[in-house]
């Protein structure tokens, strides 16, 4: 039984609880027994909420008996990424300098997936502040890829990926900045998904990189991920970058898309993602996945966008700018760790030292990036050169979606690599983002879905489909049409 | 493109509050000349016909109505607080000695 509702989807789950052939507290328990048992391994909780889960649950349980008609997802547990606040439950974005910090309000997500009756389980480890693509920048510790333990998870949310690939969770949520949702979601094997910006609102989302940042669903299937996609999306009057338009109808299109039929459909491969630096395995996925598109009725031709050649410098400038003035609110005086206060120091001595003591060498090197690409001399050749290669990025997009429904690319140029292979070379780190990059720099919205298991190692592979701004729908359709005709592809065992 | 030095870092991590070590100059030295060589190829497309864009989506100013909502209460606001007093933030000194 406890098998059963581990490895069931959210649909199913849902289902099950909505009807009463299963309470959710039975399906939560279920889920904080297998983290119980599994977590040591992985890693992917840095904070585990038994009881606000169980209350969760017990709630939907009493509405469901009550004969209420409550939300889709309601009763389904789910990980949370430690990058949203939650009022009464630490939130520490995977920081020493938010050790123990216990936010006064909640995230509008968290607000949101409280009020659909989601039941979350707790907060999933992730790279200091979402910087990094492997998990290790977490100042608690690396997350462990459930297909191998001695390889990454993938970054920044390795923790959220890591769960349902180790079946903790059915449903997660991630942040993606240059890829951490979608990157995390191709090296584990499961679904990850970027809305366009502004679809899902970014109140209470730790800021890293306020102009590219952007919420979305992690799951196992195509339709749990929009189903959560649903949830979570929507105007908010407290992001001024919210989008003030209808939802795109992603549950429909998931549901259209598990027809098969993908006739007519113009999808554009992307040149400018194979060849050098790629992996073989990766790139026989990759071409598997194209062949069976075409067998669902897909017209599918190769698209160039020259522009992408250069979206990962010019990302590894504007993020690292906008961080660097983003990180200047910690400051050791309102919230967070203080170091160093001894009475004879004064707040800018301790505001040195705390940060020093608080943030991990990434962030310190993202912060210097930022503050040198900032500054005066410099600004033009690089922050300003960065913005105009992403007005041409833009224009790649444009001119590509004239001709093309969606593109595809693979998520990744390689499977996940091993525990510390990357660690002491930032440069061969960034190079995990390649492929996700462009459509965080033009606001488009882009997932990955499995598209199996690398001939060579054995590890998951990403498929990578963009969309044009607000048309998320087309992706999901696609995800799904994909997902049926791929089949299954195992699971890790643990 | 220029090479960053080891003293440029130091300024950098001043201007930006880390009160680096002597140890991480020399880490950080060696990587920032790296990832800044890697990044400057921005400079090769950016030429001065195109125009920069900051944000993808085209922002507006968002007004609201000026009426006063729900918000966090003292209490609230200070429970995160390093250090609190008579319902304010406490604070290192924030001018010299002399001052």
């Amino acid at each position: 039984m406890t098998n059963d509702l581990i490895h069931a989807t959210a649909a199913e789950l849902a289902a099950k609880i909505h009807s009463g052939e299963v309470s959710s507290v039975e399906v939560t328990q279920a889920h904080l027994d297998r983290i119980a048992e599994t977590d040591g391994k992985v890693h992917a909780f840095l904070h585990v909420d038994t009881e606000g889960a169980l209350a969760q649950a017990r709630r939907v349980d009493e509405a469901v008996k009550a004969g209420e008609q409550v939300s889709p997802l309601a009763g389904v547990p789910l990980a949370l990424k430690d990058v949203m606040t939650t009022e009464g439950v630490p939130t520490t974005v995977g920081s020493k300098i938010l050790e123990g910090w216990i936010p006064p309000y909640d995230a509008t997500v968290t607000r949101k997936l409280k009020e659909a009756g989601v039941v979350i389980l707790g907060k999933t480890n992730m790279d200091e502040f979402a910087m990094g693509s492997s998990t290790e920048n977490s100042a608690y510790g690396p997350t462990h890829n459930p297909w191998d333990l001695d390889r990454i998870p993938g970054g920044s949310g390795g923790g959220s990926s890591a769960s349902l690939a180790a079946f903790q969770a059915p449903l997660a949520i991630g942040t993606d900045t240059g890829g951490s949702i979608r990157q995390p979601g191709a090296v584990t094997g499961t679904v990850g998904v970027k809305p366009t910006y502004g679809g899902v609102s970014r109140y209470g989302l730790v800021a890293f990189s306020s102009s590219l940042d952007q919420a979305g669903p992690c799951a196992r299937t195509v339709l749990d991920a929009a189903l959560l996609h649903e949830v979570i999306a929507g105007y908010d009057h407290m992001d001024s970058t919210s989008i003030n338009a209808p939802v795109p109808p992603v549950v429909a299109a998931a549901r259209e898309g598990l027809s098969g039929d993908l006739s007519g459909l113009r999808i554009g491969v992307v040149t400018q993602f194979t060849g050098e630096g790629y992996q073989q395995g990766v790139l026989r996925s990759f071409e598997a996945a194209v062949s069976q598109l075409k067998e669902l009725g897909a017209e599918i031709a190769d698209v160039s966008c020259p522009s992408f050649d250069y979206a990962l410098p010019a990302y590894y400038l504007i993020a690292p700018s906008e961080c660097s003035s983003n990180l200047a609110r910690f400051d050791a005086m309102r919230y967070g760790l203080r170091v160093g206060d001894d009475g004879t120091r004064s707040t800018e001595e301790v505001m040195s030292l705390t940060r020093e003591a608080g943030f991990g060498p990434e962030v310190k090197r993202r912060i210097m990036i930022g503050t040198y690409a900032l500054s005066s001399g410099y600004y033009d050749a690089y922050y300003g050169s960065a913005q105009k290669v992403r007005t041409l990025i833009t224009q790649d997009f444009a001119k590509a979606f004239e001709n093309f429904d969606v593109l595809i690319s693979p998520t990744t140029p390689t499977t996940a690599f091993k525990i510390g292979e990357r660690a002491d070379d930032p440069m061969a780190m960034y190079k995990a983002d390649l492929c996700t990059i462009p459509a965080n720099l033009a606001g488009t919205p882009a997932m990955s879905v499995p598209s199996g298991l690398s001939d060579e190692d054995g590890m998951p592979v990403g498929l990578q489909i963009m969309a044009p701004a607000l048309q998320d729908h087309r992706m999901y359709r696609v995800a799904a049409a994909y997902e049926a005709a791929r089949g299954a592809f195992g699971g890790p065992s643990l | 493109m220029p090479s960053i030095s080891r003293d440029e870092v130091a300024h950098l991590a001043k201007l930006a509050r880390l009160a680096v070590t002597e140890d991480e100059l020399d880490l950080f030295a060696g990587q920032l000349d790296v990832i800044l060589q890697s990044v400057a190829s921005v400079g090769d497309i950016a030429t001065a016909d195109i125009p920069p864009t900051s944000h993808a989506v085209p922002l507006t100013n968002v007004f609201r109505e000026d009426v006063v909502r729900p918000s966090l209460g003292q209490q609230q606001a200070l429970s995160g607080a390093p250090e609190a007093e008579d319902g304010r933030f406490r604070v290192p000194r924030i001018l010299g000695e002399e001052a």
